[in-house]
């Protein structure tokens, strides 16, 4: 067998994201069921978030259900900002009917929600068209069938910040994308204060598909920890690149086997914020909760790069997005960017990373969300794994 | 201006002037003006009952929001990761070549923009780049020049 009929077996495994479906079928379904029952299925079926923490979807939906008021909120994040990541792009051109869908479920279950909004990154707005047409087309649907909800889309105007949930609530208020305390959590007071759901793109397709083949199936896919499957997308040095969605738990070795370009010699996991898996991991490794956790980026890199120029990026990337509100992430990132700099010229000795590590683990506790707490992960995996490429 | 006035004042009349209106507002103002003007700024707050500097301060916060001005066309060329190993150098070089401008200036006809962006979703299919709302991806040289010349 090829490289590429194992990538197709493996992804004609869990076809689920991309697979068409009736979508009013599962409406009608889960329209007619009580709100409890969709509640448990989605429990049962151990779903947990996808757009990078990693929450379980049916606690997040029952918080915002128990939390007493007379309106809630359904929200769909689609800020995708995180390098590496494109797979919510790929779905809602692809399959947009399904997050709208996996929208309303919500909307049943929790109750009291007459408006659901859907937060689209600017750099996505050649896909506005097309949506609101969709848009449309779906909000009719649902009035023929005399359930009161209606989705909007609230466009983005360009900051990664927004895509964290409060940042993103702010900003929805027509305020400047900085992150709130919690708690309260939006499930308690989200937009204008009332409980609000705050789902990533794809876990509201997997909501859709939980309710049409049944958490059962659903269990089957992944392991104790890492219920189901993920969507992937993979990019950098790899022979297979794009978009690939599979069953969750794989080991790093096993994928770079599959997707690399024959000389992997780490792999960034879940985007800038994400970890660094250097080759003598991979095989220690898994894909999932349990190991590293991610948000779907997968960035190969070859022996033919220079893991200081990678973390250089990274740092480039972060200061510049620091909504600058807090004192640790604002000045760590700019301080971890220069402090790198100044080791690679030679003005300060090597020892300064460690240093430089100790002042990425108070971001890490001091930073107020979590934007400037996972600074520390790129940074401290990818200094402690290839030391030697930050100094010389 | 008076015409900035007008402008304001049409949009706020079509979305309303909530609070929450303010970013959609300011969106609307940028699709017709190119950037935010301290005119357009001021106008804004006034058709909206709320201070300039809060105004100011919720534009300057967005990269999609500019408060300078700007060309006609904005390039917006993705400088992350994924991007810079696909080459994203030797683009930016033709097409400050063919604009006979650097990165982050306007063309003195008012034509281009150019800037370089964060993460804009096409790692996979990189170097790629922005041109107001279109996407140009796997972009080569020669790819990257044809692509002005259809705003030429
Ligand atoms: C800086 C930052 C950026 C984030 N960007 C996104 C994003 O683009 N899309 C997303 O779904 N979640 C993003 N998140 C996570 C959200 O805060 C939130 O956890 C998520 O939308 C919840 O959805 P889920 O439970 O379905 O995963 C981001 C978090 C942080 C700290
Ligand atoms: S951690 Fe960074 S992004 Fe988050 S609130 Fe603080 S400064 Fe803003
Ligand atoms: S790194 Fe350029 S599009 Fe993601």
């Amino acid at each position: 067998m090829t490289k590429t009929d194992i990538i197709n077996e493996h992804t004609k495994k869990v076809n689920l994201i991309f697979e068409d479906c009736n979508c009013w079928d599962i409406i009608d379904k889960v329209l007619s069921m009580p709100p409890d029952a969709v509640l448990s299925d989605i429990n049962a079926s151990g779903l947990k978030g996808r757009g990078g923490a990693g929450f379980p979807t049916g606690l997040k939906w029952k918080s915002a259900k128990e939390q007493p008021s007379n309106e809630r909120f359904v929200i769909c994040n689609a800020d995708e900002g995180e390098p590496g990541t494109f797979k919510d792009r790929q779905i809602l051109h692809e399959r947009a009917h399904k997050v709208f869908t996996g929208m309303t479920l919500c909307a049943h279950t929790i109750g009291n929600v007459s408006k659901g909004y859907l937060y689209l990154r600017a750099e996505y707005n050649d896909l506005l068209e097309r949506l609101q047409k969709d848009l449309d087309e779906f909000n009719e649907g649902l009035k023929a069938r005399n359930f009161p909800f209606t989705i909007n889309i609230i466009s983005g105007s360009g900051a990664y910040v927004c895509g964290e949930e409060t940042a993103l609530l702010d900003s929805m208020e027509g305020k400047r994308g900085e992150p709130r305390n919690k708690p309260p959590f939006p499930t308690v007071s989200g937009f204008k204060g009332k409980p609000t759901v705050i789902n990533n793109v794809e876990t509201l397709v997997y909501c859709t598909m939980i309710m049409l083949i049944g958490p059962e199936e659903f269990l089957k896919l992944g392991t104790k920890d890492s219920r189901g499957a993920k969507v992937f997308c993979i990019s950098g040095d790899a022979d297979v690149k794009g978009i690939y969605e599979l069953e969750l738990g794989m080991k790093v070795d096993e994928f770079v086997e599959l997707f690399g370009d024959g000389d992997t010699k780490a792999v960034q996991v879940g985007g800038s914020s994400g970890h660094c898996v250097p080759r003598k991991k991979f095989s220690e490794t898994f894909l999932g909760f349990e190991g590293v956790p991610t948000g779907g980026s997968m960035m190969l890199f070859n022996s033919s790069r220079s893991m200081y120029h990678v973390l250089h990026n990274y740092l480039e990337f972060f200061q510049e997005e620091s909504c600058g509100l807090c004192t640790p992430c604002r000045i760590g990132c700019q301080q971890l960017l220069r402090g790198i700099e100044a080791v690679k010229r030679g003005e300060k000795p090597s020892t300064y990373l460690d240093e430089l590590i100790a002042m990425a683990r108070t971001m890490r506790i001091a930073s107020k969300c979590g934007l400037g707490q996972s600074v520390p992960n790129p940074f401290i995996s990818i200094v402690e794994n290839f030391r030697e490429e930050i100094i010389y | 201006m008076p015409q900035i006035e007008e402008l304001v004042r049409n949009i706020v009349s079509k979305t309303g002037a909530d609070r929450e209106n303010l970013l959609p507002i300011l969106q609307e103002v940028t699709r017709h003006e190119r950037y935010l003007s301290e005119e357009a700024l001021t106008q804004i707050a006034k058709a909206m009952d709320i201070s300039c500097a809060e105004v100011y301060g919720v534009a300057s916060f967005y990269t999609f929001l500019d408060t300078v001005p700007r060309g006609q066309n904005i390039i917006r060329i993705c400088k992350t990761i994924s991007c810079y190993m696909a080459g994203k150098d030797k683009i930016v070089r033709a097409i400050e070549k063919k604009l006979r401008i650097k990165l982050g200036e306007t063309t003195p006809d008012n034509r281009f923009t150019f800037l370089a962006t964060n993460c804009i979703g096409w790692c996979h299919k990189g170097p790629a780049m922005l041109i107001n709302d279109k996407v140009y991806t796997e972009l080569t040289a020669e790819k990257a020049v044809a692509a002005l010349e259809e705003y030429l």
